[in-house]
């Protein structure tokens, strides 16, 4: 007969609030570890979508992402004519906080990119590309933009009409990614006006130019090694050329290590807090049941039969509180804001924390229950 | 077995200057003092005494429950007590050779009547099958077989008190000890209990040592004793 399912059916109702209680705390870690997996996930998407053996960038910078990066556009043309080289595109990044022409705000994180060269959107899940080269934009469906809907952007808020949409993509912040022509994209980053540019001169500073861009992406010939080109490009053109795995480790170490750091220190304040409150409620069920348990000693029963009935409750509370969490996320995970992205390692971790923190939790509990006189039993009350 | 003492084979309880106290100083209780008894197979014993005199406490020492400070105890045959406790396991023993009916009914209140006494059953190792087959029986046999899904909450006070019983009696054990257990009881149903332990005293052969302040009952055991400040008195 067990004893632990047994008091928990006679206390139904307490029992399943309390695995509800539990099931929500859980959730929230569980969520965390979604949102970190998803961060991750988000910041690489770009880089990776770019299919780009290696990102030239201004030399002695962590551009593009981690820190501004500016090279001349000829770069691109340089580069293309090394030995080795199958293509070179050239690309800006930019965030823009404009509205769309019926007044609502977006916000976006820009990419020019030359048509036909290395960059722009991975394959679409609407509409097309850029035909024109000037006032389309391809956008991410995380925007909530359609089809057909006009942006502002730009100082002079030029109407870009979307023509395509992608999806999944984000940047490392979670804005959602757009595509311009490069040329587009150039007047929105350098333009400058023109009584500032003659500040400028008059100065002696050279004020940005619309032939700037942030990065040049390459792609090699089958066979060669990006090692020796990126060499190549660094002793002979004087430029920073970063395979694209370091880029990405640009992305994770300098760009969102921070708000990952952020994450995992939610994440253990949330474990111990519900470590704590685990404990409490296995500690409070079993205080509840002191009389009982001096009956059961009264009566002969095993020690193991005690700990068996608090071991196994305190498990089935971390265990259906789990599953409870878990499905809240699996069903409430579209109405985030950002990607939470479950990965079954993380969650095999969670679980195998839960389970620990549950025989912590029995622990005290335990270790008062075996104190209890088995002589409390003839207490009359 | 020589050990110097007295044999009596058919003695199922025996006590040799058994004494117990509470505290220390001023508030030094001597709640039992020299006890010496014996109870043999098959013996009703009625346990009489003013409130205060020791009974519960000569009670948790026969059971087990409460350490003696000096004498010796033999349980069954058993020496369990000698100035220590001589058996490591005594949950053991109470499991299986003593039966308790508390003064209130102590029946866990998450199991109801039929789990409650299948339970010390399947401590004591019958399968779970065998022992909610022998409980049922023994709840008809004490006529709260109606009750059997009943939880000990939505009990009254007797019906409540004859599962207790029928648990104390599951293992049949050769010593039951009960602590005025027909107190919440009207007295056709005291009667009705006192035949059954009257019962289980000559068929089992077991020692049954009653506590109670029920002088309509007095009559239904073979013997009665006294206790007066922690010593037993002739009555
Ligand atoms: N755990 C304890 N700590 C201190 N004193 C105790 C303890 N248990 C019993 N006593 C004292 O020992 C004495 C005997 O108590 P006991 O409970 O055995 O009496 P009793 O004869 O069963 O009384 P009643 O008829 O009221 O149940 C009393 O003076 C009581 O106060
Ligand atoms: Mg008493």
């Amino acid at each position: 007969m067990n004893l632990a399912f047994r008091d928990i059916r006679r206390n139904r109702l307490r029992f399943a609030l309390t695995v509800l209680g539990v099931g929500m705390l859980l959730g929230v870690v569980i969520a965390m570890t979604g949102i970190y997996e998803g961060a991750l996930t988000d910041a690489l998407a770009l880089p990776r979508g770019e299919h780009a053996a290696l990102w030239v960038v201004q030399p002695r910078t962590f551009g593009p992402f981690a820190e501004p990066s500016r090279i001349p556009r000829d770069t691109r043309d340089l580069i293309r004519r090394m030995p080795g080289v199958a293509a070179a595109g050239a690309v800006t990044f930019q965030t823009v906080q404009s509205t769309t022409a019926a007044g609502r705000p977006v916000r976006l994180y820009l990419e020019g990119y030359e048509p036909g060269r290395p960059g722009g959107p991975p394959p679409l899940v609407a509409g097309h590309g850029l035909t024109e080269s000037h006032y389309q934009v391809v956008v991410d469906a995380s925007s909530h933009l359609k089809l057909g809907t006009r942006v502002l952007l730009g100082p002079y808020r030029d109407p870009y009409t979307v023509v395509g949409l992608t999806h999944g993509m984000v940047s490392s912040a979670g804005e959602p990614l757009a595509w311009v022509n490069l040329l587009d994209a150039q007047a929105l980053q350098f333009d400058v006006p023109p009584a500032l540019e003659r500040r400028e001169r008059a100065a002696g500073r050279t004020p940005p130019t619309t032939t700037d861009v942030n990065a040049v992406l390459v792609r090699l010939e089958p066979g060669v090694s990006a090692l020796s080109v990126a060499h190549d490009i660094s002793r002979w053109k004087h430029l920073a050329a970063v395979p694209e795995a370091r880029e990405e480790t640009y992305l994770t170490l300098f760009v969102i290590q921070k708000m990952q750091k952020q994450l995992g220190m939610f994440m253990t304040i949330l474990t111990a807090v519900s470590a704590v409150i685990i404990a409490l409620i296995i500690y409070t069920l079993t205080m509840d049941k002191v009389r009982s348990i001096a009956t059961l000693k009264f009566i002969g029963a095993p020690d193991r039969t005690i700990v068996g009935l608090i071991v196994q409750q305190a498990l089935t509370i971390g265990i259906m509180g789990y599953g409870i969490g878990l499905a809240l996320i699996v069903l409430g995970k579209a109405y985030f804001p950002r990607r939470v992205q479950l990965e079954p390692f993380d969650l095999a971790v969670v679980l195998l924390i839960v389970i620990v923190v549950c025989l912590a939790g029995s622990v005290l509990s335990i270790r008062a229950a075996l104190k209890v006189d088995p002589a409390e039993a003839l207490a009359s009350g | 077995m020589d050990d110097g003492l007295q044999d009596v084979p058919q003695a199922r309880i025996e006590l040799r200057g058994i004494s117990k106290h509470f505290g220390e100083g001023s508030t030094r209780v001597d709640a039992l003092v020299d006890i010496e008894l014996t109870v043999g197979a098959g013996e009703i014993i009625g346990l009489l005494g003013p409130s205060g005199s020791g009974k519960s406490t000569l009670l948790n020492v026969i059971g087990c429950v409460s350490e003696p400070d000096a004498g010796w105890m033999r349980l069954d045959g058993e020496l369990v007590y000698d100035t220590r406790w001589l058996r490591a396991d005594r949950r053991r023993l109470r499991l299986t050779k003593i039966g308790f009916i508390f003064q209130t009914h102590n029946l866990l209140p998450f199991l109801n009547a039929t789990e409650n006494v299948a339970e010390v059953m399947e401590l004591a190792g019958l399968s779970r099958h065998q022992a909610r087959m022998s409980a049922n029986a023994l709840l008809d046999y004490l006529e709260v077989g109606h009750r059997r899904q009943a939880f000990p909450g939505e009990m009254s006070g007797g019906e409540a008190q004859r599962v207790a019983i029928a648990r104390a009696l599951a293992n049949n054990p050769r010593i039951i000890l009960a602590d005025e257990p027909t107190a919440p009881l009207d007295s056709a149903r005291a009667h009705i209990v006192m035949d059954l332990l009257s019962r289980i005293a000559k068929d089992h052969q077991a020692a049954v040592l009653v506590v109670t302040h029920d002088e309509a009952i007095f009559q239904r055991f073979d013997r009665l004793v006294s206790l007066r400040d922690g010593r037993l008195v002739a009555t």
